[in-house]
């Protein structure tokens, strides 16, 4: 093997401290967060202690967490299921051109460029205005969609340019219909594909902030309840729910992975049973 | 098939930006809005002063924060694609530099008070060094806090797409080069830079609209001190202003396009998936 070259080394350290810029932050308020009852929000620690985990279950010091939870996570769940719907349905669909797909595909860049802050206003508007009333899992859900599906979608875009379309001919060869052909012959292939679909739509939905500023009503999701804090909250207790919050994150992501892996493993053990079949 | 996307895009998309350029043109009274046509939003928008400086500081917000997204973005996606040499520690490695973005920006911007504050981690580090004698007043809440907090959540933005096309870069082109006499420096600015311009076009386009479009760090890192087009319009609307805030949605959107076009004349997305 051709030996090391000083740049290696020079761009390791460079590539450390990114991460550690990267991952600093987030794992000194983790250490903050464990502050006696009596620390402030920077160091030193005034001796360690679960007092701020344990504020964020008495519903007066903090106001309505647990509601947003479960408001963001229901949401979370709602646009991931409707993104990775959508998203394999468009994909599919732009393997050919269509009437209006030029359009559409511009339609997905804007979404994915335009400033957050722009649908909220809209959508607030519109929903007021006809006298509608904004609610997190209408128009919130709405506004979130803009966000998550051009991720989603991009994504099918790119799985489908490598799709062999030889495998869905082969299929229909073989006289399966065209939903057998989706569900066990292209479904199982962008499989893994579609996990990192849901994984952009749940994580993106459940932390999106601009877009659900005008849009989610008088019922706050998490990272509204978040800002809200911020503003009148000056303990660790936010530390600590900041903290709460990234360890669920860090959890999902890492299901969301595992699940990537074991599928791509299924399909790489599954994917030929070519000697196997029956005679 | 992709009718339940075009509807989605045109309800929550296509309308609402119908709506903020209609309410443009409508009057605001303390209570409500009114509909109207008239131009009274855009004349006072262009007529003040304030509006020039924020759009300046718009830019000069997205404009630092591409170049040091660029560069750190650059390095980190170049060490990943040509230096770390198994496929397995490549993917963790860039694993590693995208778990961020599926987590809270808001929170982000949370951690780095224990960091910047007047008794935090830098000021306290850098008097114990002998470096300065007084805290630094302008780590936290400031236009430098801005900047680090954008460059902390966006460079992610540039990694992705510049990695992703070093990644598809032949190989045989670089040892072709190296084999006709080519220096490092000289195969980095000849063969690889040319050959990642799509990559970072589109991490461009992300880095600068998000800045652009931006309101929430800026208010948050600055303390409030600070302003940009998001800032403006957020606080029209908290004054329940809305057809002024539309106003300067629309000029934002405008620019924000404009931006756009000029940079999609680079790079053609559709080919570079």
């Amino acid at each position: 093997m051709e030996r090391r070259s000083k740049s290696f080394y020079v761009l390791s350290v460079f590539f450390a401290l990114f991460l550690l810029f990267l991952y600093g932050p987030t794992i000194t308020i983790a250490i903050l967060s464990f502050q006696g009852p009596g620390g402030g929000l920077t160091f030193p620690m005034r001796g360690t202690s679960l007092h701020w985990f344990r504020d964020l279950f008495e519903q007066q010091a903090v106001g309505d967490i647990w509601g947003s939870f479960r408001r963001s996570f229901i949401l979370g769940l709602m646009v991931m299921v409707t993104t990775v719907v959508l998203s394999v349905m468009g994909g599919l669909a732009f393997r050919k051109k269509f009437k209006g797909s030029g359009i559409l595909f511009y339609l997905i860049i804007t979404s994915l460029v335009i400033p957050s802050i722009l649908i909220s206003l809209g959508v607030g508007l519109i929903f007021s205005q006809s006298g509608l009333n904004v609610h997190w899992s209408t128009s919130g859900f709405g506004s979130q969609l803009t966000w998550t599906l051009p991720f989603g979608l991009l994504i099918m875009f790119a799985v489908f340019n490598r799709f062999d379309k030889s495998y869905e001919e082969a299929a229909r060869d073989l006289g399966a219909t065209s939903w057998q052909t989706l569900r066990h012959v292209v479904l199982p292939i962008i499989g893994p594909s579609l996990i990192g679909v849901a994984l952009f739509g749940f994580t993106l939905s459940y932390d999106e902030f601009a877009r659900t500023l005008l849009t989610s009503g008088s019922y706050n999701t998490l990272p509204l309840e978040i800002f809200g804090m911020t503003t009148n909250v000056t303990t660790p207790v936010l530390y600590a729910l900041g903290t709460l919050t990234t360890v669920f994150s860090l959890l999902m992501i890492g299901l969301f992975l595992c699940l990537a892996m074991l599928s791509t493993r299924r399909k790489a053990r599954m994917g030929s049973d070519a000697g196997k079949g029956m005679l | 098939m992709a009718l339940p996307t075009m509807a989605v895009l045109i309800f929550f998309l296509v309308l609402p930006i119908v709506m903020i350029v209609v309410v443009s043109f409508w009057q605001a009274t303390e209570f409500s809005i009114i509909p109207a046509f008239d131009f009274e939003n855009y004349e006072f928008l262009f007529g003040s002063n304030v509006t020039y400086r924020v759009f300046f500081n718009t830019f000069k917000y997205a404009l630092i924060t591409w170049a040091l997204t660029l560069g750190i973005g650059f390095t980190v996606a170049y060490f990943l694609a040509f230096h770390v040499r198994s496929l397995t520690w490549q993917i963790v490695l860039f694993l590693l530099c995208t778990i961020p973005f599926w987590t809270s920006n808001i929170i982000r911007m949370i951690s780095w008070i224990p960091f910047l504050g007047r008794n935090g981690i830098a000021n306290s580090a850098l008097i114990s060094w002998g470096v300065i004698d007084e805290p630094l007043d302008w780590l936290l809440f400031s236009d430098f806090a801005v900047i680090l907090a954008f460059v902390h959540l966006y460079t992610l933005f540039m990694v992705v797409p510049i990695f992703n096309t070093m990644m598809r870069i032949d190989k045989s082109l670089i040892e072709a080069a190296r084999d006709a006499g080519a220096s490092g420096a000289q195969i980095l600015w000849n063969v690889i830079i040319p050959l990642t311009k799509p990559g970072i076009m589109i991490g461009t386009i992300f880095v600068v609209t998000l800045v652009m479009g931006d309101f929430i760090t800026v208010r948050f890192m600055s303390g409030s001190q600070s302003a940009n087009v998001g800032r403006l319009i957020s606080n029209d609307i908290a004054l329940l202003a809305y057809p002024s805030a539309s106003a300067t949605a629309v000029v934002l959107l405008l620019t924000v396009l404009i931006v756009i076009g000029i940079m999609l004349r680079f790079v053609d997305i559709r080919k570079e998936l």
